[in-house]
């Protein structure tokens, strides 16, 4: 018999805020966090727009070994953990005495790679790399780090679905829980944010040019949009079956109900209509919906010209002409990439929580195909009980979530 | 003698730093791996502090016969010479 499966911690470190209470204000304010790196125009880079967060000062918090292996984007997995366990109370007692998996999306960890590569050349003498490099540069880098200092015992493994990762590895989560093949597992996505991470993006010309203001350049579904602004961070997603959360007396934040896959079959950068056509219905028949029960729509809308028409058509085609609300909050945060699927999840949960949906900033005017969706500007003051949230990704890798709100 | 002091001054300085030690636990007789907490991994990260301020590259096999500090200067200090005179 199939369990249902809750949420009962979150956490999120991104370019918006540092906590679910500072992003939470952003969502609701229309902040945007990309600003222009000159590090990057130094570099060569065709656009040197980012979205920014500090590193975290782990000292104090974690000791000497910890830290040296996490890499940047590890730093902020951890962060995000740590909010989400508190949220969650899931301690190192419980944890110790109870199997709790993780399951994390994360697609690249650029700069170990490229400065273990410096040594080698340089030095000719690979043990001068030193030990923390390879558990930096391996891809599962965030799942083996945050599995050895959470001391966590349950499924543990990696997810890389490019710009789908984080969807994908709640979505898997969701069926490890579903399934009964566990009871809590700590999901989420990571994104490196360093100026070496971004550089064969920047090659495609994926980026929006928009440099002289930096917080009007992302532009999901406006007809003047020109191309993504890359971002960042942690986000943590705590899930739990009913009955684990129950007897533990978390609070529930929400209940994951649907999740659709789909690969598009085509070619590995240009998105198609039918690919997340496929997704969307599969997460609806999977969470029993009707499009007229979603609230909310989390567009995966990255500010590319191809990829927002196609979603824009997706959207069309399986909700029909203005009527879900829809918002990219790509338009404040940049494209979090690994991370955004994780990342969109909490901040839809923050808007569900708090009654409000989040604008598509910059959203001036519309294309021709964004003009049939209900595209929310401005902050809409709203009761959210089931919302939706999308995540495409390069070689047509798709992914739906549905998250109702809790109720008995 | 000047010289020597002042490579063990720099050792103390670089292992503090490195492994997170007070300097002040330090000593001449105090036992290497348990004053510093090395496991296998941190052998790996001796070895490139120490090229990163000697220039000389460890073997993984001459650890085997430093236990203390006093070991350590010792063995630094022979091969910073060496390299003098080579």
């Amino acid at each position: 018999m199939n369990k249902r499966v809750v949420i009962t911690g979150m956490g999120i470190y991104s370019c918006i805020g540092k906590n679910p209470d500072e992003v939470r204000d952003s969502l609701y304010v229309g902040r945007s966090g990309i600003i222009l790196d000159p590090v990057r125009k130094e570099m060569g880079y065709r656009s040197g727009l980012t979205g920014f967060v500090e590193r975290p000062a782990l000292k104090g918090m974690l000791d000497r070994r910890s830290r040296i292996m996490l890499p940047e984007q590890g730093e902020y997995a951890y962060m995000a953990t740590v909010q989400a366990l508190e949220q969650a109370k899931l301690d190192e007692d419980y944890i110790n005495e109870h199997e709790i998996g993780i399951l994390y999306g994360n697609d690249s960890s650029a700069k170990p790679v490229i400065d273990a590569t410096d040594i080698m050349r340089e030095k000719k003498d690979n043990m001068l790399i030193g030990s923390a490099s390879v558990f930096q540069t391996l891809n599962s880098t965030i799942t083996m780090n945050l599995s050895t200092i959470f001391k966590l015992r349950g499924v543990n493994f990696t997810i890389s679905a490019a710009c789908a990762s984080g969807s994908h590895a709640i979505g898997l989560g969701y069926h490890f829980i579903k399934t009964g093949l566990q009871d809590c597992i700590i999901t989420g996505g990571a994104q490196e944010i360093n100026c070496y991470s971004m550089a064969t993006f920047d090659a495609l010309s994926a980026f929006s040019i928009h440099e002289e203001n930096p917080q009007t350049a992302s532009r999901p579904f406006d007809r003047s949009r020109d191309g993504l602004i890359p971002s960042g961070g942690g986000a943590t997603i705590v899930l739990e079956s009913l009955e684990s959360a129950i007897k533990r007396g978390a609070t529930i934040l929400g209940e994951v109900i649907g999740y659709g896959f789909s690969s598009n079959g085509e070619h590995i950068s240009n998105p198609t209509v039918s690919g997340p056509v496929r997704s969307l219905q599969m997460a609806m028949k999977d969470a029993g919906m009707n499009t007229a029960d979603i609230d909310y729509i989390n567009a995966h809308a990255t500010s590319t010209p191809a990829g927002d028409t196609s979603e824009a058509k997706a959207l069309y085609t399986v909700f029909g002409e203005g009527t879900v609300p829809v918002s990219s909050t790509k338009s404040m945060t940049g494209h979090e990439c690994w991370m955004a699927g994780a990342s969109e999840i909490v901040y839809s949960l923050l808007m569900m929580h708090h009654g409000f949906i989040a604008p598509n900033i910059n959203f001036e005017h519309p294309d021709e195909d964004s003009v049939k969706l209900n595209i929310v500007k401005t902050t809409a003051e709203k009761d959210i009980n089931v919302f939706l949230s999308n995540s495409f990704g390069f070689g047509g890798t798709n992914s739906s979530l549905i998250v109702r709100k809790w109720s008995k | 003698m000047k010289q020597n002091e002042e490579i063990i001054e720099k050792i103390n300085h670089f292992l503090s730093e490195e492994f997170e030690v007070d300097e002040a636990r330090i000593t001449p007789g105090g036992n290497v791996k348990e004053v510093l907490e090395l496991d296998s991994l941190d052998y790996i990260d001796l070895v490139v502090v120490i090229e990163s301020n000697f220039s000389f590259k460890v073997k993984p096999e001459d650890f085997a016969s430093i236990t203390t500090f006093s070991d350590f200067y010792n063995y630094v200090i022979s091969r910073v010479n060496s390299k003098e005179l080579a």
